[in-house]
């Protein structure tokens, strides 16, 4: 789960990472109040979009400003519409908050992240002296400049192999031993909440010397969130697709694309082939879309609604191969689908409706549609599915 | 010979008499599985289809002398269940349930491989040996006795690499799901290693997917170590990055874990990567007869 910058630093401050003063303002007003609150002598203002996505800068979601009118104007003008970053996709996403934070002169700026390391099966160090990049950028055209560090997740991340990394990215031993208590926290912090991602980008050194935090990325292991219900409170479903919200709350997994054939699949394997081959078939998918194993007649219908919200839907390519899922289930699914959905004025039948079944129940799968009044393109294999469902629609 | 597990295998069930436990026994029992007895805390003493039911999984293994168990308990309890079972001595642990946190996974992988533990999973459909034993939620009836190993990160797209297969007349020597889960207990390369061991099996079926880089380590093993051929598929392609694709495991993050990535590093290795899962079972057809073709050629 993504939570918004303003939550992962409210995180930070309980493990005494260092971030600037701020206050989140949901308009322009509460904007100029919030910068004449955090203001200090010689500060001036930061006005930072809270939205989950990276880029914000260069979407133009952070503004620099001098004075409370200045946050004020700056807020106004982020708040009014969708924040569109290289990470949102061009229909951007909605910002509801603003964080306002006094802000003084960065001396040098650095990056530390942790990750969990698959192959390595322990959490990783990332860090590097180009803070304020792109971390993927420095991979690529400096990777010299990253360096890693792992750490076991019994013991945690001990004070010596700190400060020997710190070393790397600071000769300063003051400011070092600074960035050491900083890495020793966000250890901390991602063990102890089920992180699965904290990057601080940048971790900057200001010209007083102190170590600042002043971006913050905290996401959460989906999995673990029922021993943190304080963070799972935080959800922000305003962030996410709204199908893919829906489809959340029915237990159905769900991601929004850009084609038009929309696919009902059993098994997030299968529903990532099912993609492939529409693509490969010379077609393009508009989701995935996994009903999950166990799924029942319900859930099929619930699957048909949530792909038919998407008005560029053409056609529809149902892929079931049974498993604990029986295609008898998936069969009535179909129907009771198509008879909700034209109750409820949905022209259903004039799309094209590819359905392959293979497995537990088959025959009676194909049975129930062969003699429901459905015009059903049944397909017997994976291939034929797809070359069908492109071909209904070229 | 297969791998893992075989007509003496001796199964536990954890989670026995809960929907999904009595479910899947019953199917495994159909099958011709050898489930000795199943764990459920407080229900000892009972019997499920025929099967007796124990409190814990140490008087399970004194009574029945169990070598396996499958886990079908919630995610909150299973890495409590699988160390209940590594405790009491059992060494092949298959994990079936979902949404563990990955943080426990970590602690748990750790310790199954400092005690020399097979842990097969989490988030997986389990392992199969055609005609002898199935151990997990696979329809069985899709299966065949054969010389093609089958290891694969995904559930449903396994069964239907499976059934092409099969409909080929190909058959399994053993398939294996080792889980979609970013930390699992058997890798990619752990389960190649066993099959190039494993002298039944003649050729391999792997199938990847997005995220992490369990498929590149398998193609730096494959490289140096395997003999047998592969055929590969990686599903994901069109998947877009920073999108979670149904399994915890399967997200393209920062530039890594792009199938394109994978299937380079495969070919690399002489992998046979097949563009469309749809003709995973005639490429293996086809590399198969290939391969043993030129063998006996060259024992001529």
């Amino acid at each position: 789960m993504n939570i918004h910058e303003f939550q992962a630093k409210e995180l930070f401050k309980r493990y005494q990472i260092p971030v600037n003063t701020g206050v989140v303002a949901r308009t322009s007003q509460e904007a100029r109040a919030a910068a004449e609150k955090v203001a200090t002598p010689g500060s001036n203002f930061v006005v930072k979009a809270q939205v989950h996505a990276g880029g914000r800068g260069k979407g133009g979601g952070i503004k620099l400003v001098n004075t409370p009118d200045e946050a004020a104007a700056a807020a106004e003008k982020i708040l009014k519409k969708n924040l569109v970053t290289p990470q949102t996709g061009p229909e951007g996403k909605p910002v509801h908050q603003v964080l306002v934070e006094a802000t003084t002169e960065i001396a040098r700026e650095y990056y530390a992240s942790i990750v969990l390391d698959r192959s390595a099966c322990n959490p990783c160090f990332i860090i590097s002296k180009a803070g304020g990049m792109e971390i993927e950028e420095v991979a690529e055209r400096e990777p010299e400049k990253i360096l890693k560090q792992h750490f076991p997740v019994e013991t945690g991340f001990d004070a010596d192999t700190a400060l020997a990394m710190a070393g790397k990215l600071d000769s300063n031993p003051k400011i070092a031993a600074e960035l050491a208590q900083i890495f020793q926290a966000m250890a901390r912090l991602f063990l102890e909440c089920d992180v699965s991602l904290v990057e601080i980008n940048p971790l900057a050194v200001m010209k007083d010397g102190s170590v600042i935090a002043i971006d913050a990325k905290v996401n959460i292991d989906d999995n673990a969130l029922f021993r943190h219900p304080e963070i799972a409170a935080w959800y922000d479903p305003s962030q996410e697709d709204s199908r893919e919200v829906e489809a959340r709350k029915i237990d159905l997994s769900y991601v929004g694309l850009d084609g038009n054939i929309g696919c009902i699949v059993n098994g997030a394997g299968l529903a990532m082939a099912t993609m492939d081959i529409i693509k490969y078939a010379g077609g393009e998918p508009a989701n995935f879309l996994d009903v999950g194993g166990g799924a029942g007649k319900e859930k099929v219908a619930a699957a048909f609604k949530i792909i038919l919200r998407d008005p560029r839907v053409k056609a529809i390519l149902v892929n079931i191969f049974g498993g604990i899922m029986r295609c008898d289930v998936v069969a009535e699914g179909i129907l009771a689908a198509v008879t909700e959905l034209e109750a409820a004025g949905v022209a259903i039948r004039s799309l094209p409706l590819v359905v392959r079944l293979e497995g537990t129940n088959v025959e009676k799968g194909r049975e129930i549609l062969d003699n429901s009044d459905l015009k059903v393109i049944t397909a017997s294999g994976f291939k034929e599915a797809a070359e069908k469902v492109v071909g209904a629609i070229s | 010979m297969s791998i893992l597990a075989d007509r003496n295998t001796r199964l536990l069930v954890q989670g026995i008499t809960g929907a999904h436990g009595s479910f899947h026994t019953e199917k495994m029992l159909e099958y011709g599985t050898k489930v000795v007895g199943g764990v459920t805390p407080g229900k000892g003493g009972q019997s499920i289809l025929g099967v007796p039911v124990f409190n814990t999984v140490k008087e399970a293994v004194e009574t029945t002398s169990a070598n396996a168990s499958v886990i079908y308990v919630p995610a909150k309890f299973a890495p409590a269940a699988i160390r209940e079972a590594g405790e009491a001595g059992i060494r092949l642990i298959i994990c079936i349930t979902e949404g563990i946190p990955a943080l426990d996974m970590v602690k748990i992988v750790h310790w199954t491989r400092k005690e020399n533990i097979v842990l097969i999973g989490p988030n997986c459909p389990g392992l199969i040996t055609p005609d002898e034993t199935k151990i997990g939620i696979m329809p069985g009836y899709i299966h065949k006795k054969g010389p093609i190993g089958v290891v694969s990160r995904s559930g449903t797209l396994t069964y239907e690499a499976v059934w092409q297969l099969t409909q080929l007349g190909l058959g399994q020597s053993t398939c294996i799901g080792i889980g979609g889960d970013p930390v699992v207990g058997t890798s990619f390369v752990d389960t190649l290693r066993l099959f190039e061991l494993d002298p039944e099996t003649e050729a391999i079926v792997m199938i990847g997917e997005i995220g992490g880089s369990a498929e590149e380590e398998a193609a730096q093993f494959i490289k140096k170590e395997l003999t047998k051929p592969v055929v590969a598929f990686v599903a994901g392609g069109t998947a877009p990055p920073g999108k979670r694709m149904g399994h915890a495991g399967a997200i393209i993050s920062g530039g890594s874990g792009k199938a394109s990535d994978k299937i380079r590093c495969l070919e690399q290795a002489g992998v046979t990567v097949v563009p469309s899962p749809a003709v995973i079972g005639e490429t293996m057809a086809k590399v198969y007869r290939a391969h043993y073709a030129a063998k006996s050629r060259s024992r001529v």
